[in-house]
């Protein structure tokens, strides 16, 4: 459809009732803009990306402000060298941390060797299955599947349920 | 003599040395790199101090690091026993040091222990031993981090889980110079294993050496990966070596020979000669012995040659070459020396 006052197309439409007389109204661009019509100068979809990569760079810049409350570190500073400040560094920049590690270990998602002797029988299963429960129903949320089932793998391999009362009981 | 005995020694014309490394931190640290000096210095005296168990006879030496001159950094770096990374730092840091050098021990590298033990050819079940004694002497009197689903705790989470790494220089000229090397290094990335040059991370393949280790940590247990690296990693590339050693002899005869009597006049004449290119010759001597080309001359000799040509083992041995300024013609003696000795005479001169 052509604008009113020109050839160009027409891209504002409107109907208005002026002196109880049904007006319709078919503007180009520069036209509507003439008679004082707000315009978006950009396409929406372009808009759209922008508001959500501007929501992404929030989150972003959430994710990488994260400190390790025992060291000090930031999640960018580990971003910027691959290096933990602390052993408490591991459990202060979950989950994130365990997707790199699974990431840079092959897709391996716990330890399967030796746990030293001081602590040997200490090791807490209840916290491991919780974490791992935890990591599941993210993945299953995120509608990760193939790694929501390479994790209740690992719950099974442990001897361990996805419900904690249908676990054995641990020995001491 | 065993079977094992018979592949151990056998496998010494493509299997340089092999290596266990271990990564371990004290737990209630920061990690080296985040931790205060003082901290630091806390890590080397409980770890230097730290009762073995009898587990060391002859024991260790701790040599200080910032006490060593640039010199003595640079020897322990051309006999692989500690990283260039660590002979650079300035932080507070040691190496404990077997009499026999084949179990080394970084305190302060990138992890507060970096334990290390290399041997000459496939003797990885010794290295393995070694290493595992003292990890676990020591871990009789100090905590390590460690953390239920992640295993040993490192700084960077490539060594997280047994913090082992399994590793072995190997000489591999026919996969370089037959063009195969890429695709080997292609295939290894695949089977998640690491392809460094000579002296490890971020330095190049001199003289056609590489070191292979493996990549993954996490997910089997210390006797997995050992066992895979024995009998499935080793061997492979053993076999894929000697496979391209056969076809270029017999496809290409000429152009080996011509490489490795080239190699052996060019040291047996040469008045000024650069490490590196005394490193790839004797490189070429050693794949001219492993394929019967050259007589007279052992493998262990071109070793002890190929670490005698290095910098700081030079200054050490010809007492001009410090005053040179790289060293080049107290070098090209030495070769000329040590050739002279064992060349004459073999069939093909």
């Amino acid at each position: 459809m052509k604008c009113d006052l020109c050839d160009k197309p027409a891209l504002v439409h409107e109907v208005v009732i002026q002196n109880g007389k049904r007006v319709e109204m078919h503007l180009c661009t520069e036209h509507a803009a003439a008679k004082g019509y707000v315009l978006p100068t950009v396409p929406v979809m372009q808009m759209l990306q922008q508001f959500a990569s501007t929501g992404k760079a929030i989150k972003a810049q959430k994710s990488a402000a994260r400190r390790c409350e025992a060291c000090g570190l930031t999640f960018a500073e580990f971003r910027q060298t691959g290096r933990f400040g602390c052993a408490a560094c591991y459990d202060a920049f979950m989950p994130s941390v365990a997707a790199i590690i699974e990431r840079a270990q092959s897709g391996a998602v716990s330890h399967r060797g030796r746990t030293p002797k001081r602590i040997e029988g200490q090791a807490d299963r209840a916290a491991i299955r919780r974490q791992l429960v935890k990591e599941i129903e993210a993945a299953v949320a995120a509608e990760q599947y193939e790694r929501a089932a390479t994790l209740q793998g690992r719950l099974h391999q442990l001897g361990m349920k996805t419900n904690p009362a249908a676990d054995p009981p641990t020995e001491s | 003599m065993s079977d094992a005995a018979v592949k151990t020694l056998s496998d010494s014309d493509v299997v340089v040395s092999v290596r266990i490394r271990v990564a371990r931190n004290l737990a209630g640290f920061p990690f080296t790199g985040r931790a205060s000096d003082a901290q630091r210095q806390e890590v080397l005296q409980m770890v230097t101090h730290a009762p073995l168990g009898g587990a060391f006879p002859n024991g260790l030496a701790w040599v200080n690091m910032n006490q060593a001159s640039a010199q003595e950094r640079q020897l322990l770096v051309e006999r692989h026993l500690v990283s260039k990374h660590f002979a650079e730092s300035t932080l507070p840091r040691a190496l404990g040091l077997g009499h026999s050098e084949e179990l080394g021990v970084m305190v302060n590298e990138e992890d507060h222990l970096r334990i290390q033990s290399i041997l000459p050819g496939s003797r990885l079940n010794d290295a393995f031993e070694l290493a595992r004694s003292f990890d676990q002497a020591l871990e009789e009197t100090v905590d390590f981090a460690f953390h239920p689903r992640w295993g040993y705790l490192t700084a960077c989470p490539t060594n997280v889980g047994c913090g082992i790494r399994l590793g072995a220089m190997l000489h591999l000229p026919a996969l370089r110079y037959s063009g195969e090397i890429e695709r080997v290094k292609r295939a290894a990335k695949d089977l998640h294993l690491a392809v460094r040059g000579y002296y490890g991370e971020g330095t190049d393949a001199i003289g056609n050496f590489y070191q292979v280790s493996n990549q993954v940590t996490l997910g089997a247990s210390e006797e997995e990966l050992l066992q895979h690296f024995r009998d499935e990693v080793i061997p492979k590339l053993v076999d894929y070596e000697r496979t391209a050693r056969q076809m270029l002899l017999e496809k290409n005869r000429p152009l080996i020979e011509d490489k490795v009597y080239r190699a052996r006049a060019t040291l047996k004449v040469a008045r000024l000669l650069g490490a590196e290119e005394a490193t790839k010759l004797l490189s070429t001597l050693r794949f001219g012995i492993s394929t019967g080309l050259l007589h007279n001359l052992t493998i262990e000799r071109v070793e002890q040659l190929l670490l005698q040509v290095q910098p700081a083992h030079l200054a050490q041995i010809h007492p001009f070459a410090a005053e040179e300024e790289n060293g080049r013609l107290s070098r090209a003696l030495l070769v000329r020396r040590a050739l002279g000795d064992y060349v004459e005479g073999s069939p093909e001169s």
